[in-house]
């Protein structure tokens, strides 16, 4: 579904990403773990446009989107959740979502709004709320809600975990299985390495820039480097 | 008597910087930008208002809707030229390509209607008298108009769509894009919009002050400039309030003190808010959130 092809990202002078290639299959959860500072939120936004690649190919669906305009992708399928959720502060719930809606009309967006409060029916009651004063894991419903409104085909998901409870993550988590088992494919960044992969069909380690390992989630789990390096070892 | 004159003559004037005020205020809150080529679009409309009507022998409505027209495409313009390749500069360059296009344009209009000034009729003839005192059909009608299209302004940025997408652009443009938002749409239309209020400003403005000349939007938009700061640039109830203020201020001057100390308190002001509180009345500090 997704195919990146040895992508080459710099920061001026800095060389970030360094030659990376992977896919991800439609209906699969992908999860790209590794420590700060690896590449991990660089590579979402190559693919969303908001950085590029000097070499290489990225393509989504068998269509080449290594030069698409960053708002062109949600029309076709592609939803980001960035670091950080960056959900609209100033604007109230509703307008939030309204706006992940943005390609849509109105009356199909009504509608969608109700499918999240159906999910999220912590958002419903704070509809009229502005955004900013959210805690931190209503933020990331919100931020997951509004990346739904567009009824993308595949989600990125750029550190859900962040900054949440443990109770929180891991019904963050519940909601990204829950999201996939109803059809949409996930492309997951994580620090929290361990919830990632317990959730994740196949992961990917990444290690300044380049990717160290790639095989199944649950070999990962059980290997003896990645628990060192990554899970906290035992 | 006389004070409720004055002020309803600051309102008049003060509505004409709020009109302007928006247009500075709107700009900066998308693109962080100081756009000084503001006042000139100003300038501009009040040379096409005039053209269209005492040259082309134009009635005055399909008058103003070309000068709206022309102005609006003259700012988008500006920006798609001169501000949008710079717009992953350091914002110095910015201000400066502002500076120059505002220069640019004063000289370009000095190149063709010459420095004389030409004198452009009133739309709105005939008075109305509050007891004793005579208030014209032109400051009636400048309230008026401003407070219909503040109101159309509100409307536009808190319920529809594209106004919508403009808050979220202005508070974070690269959470806009992954929504599927143009960004540069966005700031092609905020420009046109900007422009256009300044446009029906200038149209505003000559009513009441005949005369039109390549430096008239200079000394307009820097007072505008100053009431969209006092307001807290980048928000739109700060610039319709700032623009108020300012010509109030400017008006009771006038009566009470001296005429010719009015642009010393407008600017006056501007220093007093810059030290005792830069982010102006509505004005929120850009708190970086980590």
């Amino acid at each position: 579904m997704l195919k990146v092809d040895n992508i080459n990202v710099y920061y001026g002078a800095i060389h970030a990403i360094q030659g990376i290639s992977f896919d991800v299959k439609e209906g699969e959860i992908v999860t790209l773990i590794g420590a700060n500072g690896a590449g991990k939120s660089t590579i979402l936004k190559t693919i969303s446009g908001l950085l590029r690649s000097k070499t290489g190919q990225i393509t989504f669906m068998d269509k080449d989107i290594s030069a698409a305009m960053p708002h062109k992708l949600l029309p076709m399928g592609i939803s980001h959740v960035p670091e950080g959720r960056r959900i609209f502060q100033r604007m109230t719930v509703e307008e939030n979502l309204d706006m992940g809606g943005y390609i849509r009309n109105n009356k199909e967006n009504a509608a969608l709004v109700e499918s999240v409060y159906e999910r999220f029916p912590r958002l419903k009651e704070r509809r009229r709320q502005i955004a900013g004063t959210l805690s931190g894991g209503e933020q990331q419903m919100l931020a997951i809600g509004r990346a739904l409104m567009a009824s993308p085909k595949l989600v990125m998901l750029d550190e859900p975990s962040m900054g949440l409870a443990p109770l929180l993550v891991n019904q963050i988590f519940d909601i990204i299985q829950e999201l996939n088992k109803s059809g949409v494919t996930i492309l997951l960044v994580e620090q929290n390495a361990r919830m990632a992969l317990r959730i994740a069909h196949r992961g990917y380690v990444l290690e300044s820039g380049r990717i160290s390992l790639a095989d199944s989630a649950q070999n990962l789990l059980s290997d003896p480097n990645v628990q060192r390096a990554y899970l906290g070892g035992n | 008597m006389t004070l409720i004159y004055q002020l309803i003559n600051g309102l008049q004037i003060g509505s004409i910087y709020a009109l302007v005020a928006l247009g500075y205020s709107m700009v900066y809150g998308i693109v962080r930008l100081i756009n000084f080529a503001h006042g000139e679009i100003i300038m501009v409309g009040a040379y096409c208002v005039w053209f269209c009507m005492s040259r082309l022998a134009l009635p005055a409505l399909p008058a103003v809707a070309i000068t709206v027209i022309v102005c609006a495409v003259l700012g988008v313009s500006i920006e798609r030229i001169a501000y949008k390749p710079l717009r992953k500069s350091a914002r110095i360059s910015l201000l400066i390509t502002a500076i120059g296009v505002s220069f640019l344009l004063q000289n370009l209009a000095q190149l063709i209607f010459t420095a004389n000034p030409r004198m452009f009729t009133n739309l709105f003839t005939g008075s109305i008298a509050i007891g004793t005192q005579e208030i014209s059909a032109a400051t009636v009608a400048t309230i008026g108009v401003s407070v219909v299209l503040m109101i159309a302004l509100s409307v536009l940025v808190n319920k529809t769509r594209i106004g919508k997408a403009m808050r979220a652009v202005s508070e974070d443009a690269d959470a806009a894009q992954l929504m599927g938002i143009n960004v540069n749409s966005v700031i092609s239309f905020t420009f046109a919009i900007g422009s256009a209020l300044a446009a029906i400003a200038a149209v505003l403005y000559c009513c009441s002050y005949s005369q039109i000349s390549p430096t008239m939007g200079s000394m307009l938009g820097l007072k505008a400039f100053v009431a969209a700061v006092l307001g807290g640039i980048g928000s739109i109830p700060g610039a319709m309030t700032g623009g108020l203020c300012i010509g109030i201020a400017e008006s009771l001057t006038k009566g009470y003190i001296s005429s010719q100390l009015s642009d010393a308190v407008v600017f006056g002001i501007l220093i007093v808010v810059l030290l005792i509180k830069p982010t102006g009345i509505f004005g929120r500090g850009d708190h970086q959130k980590v």
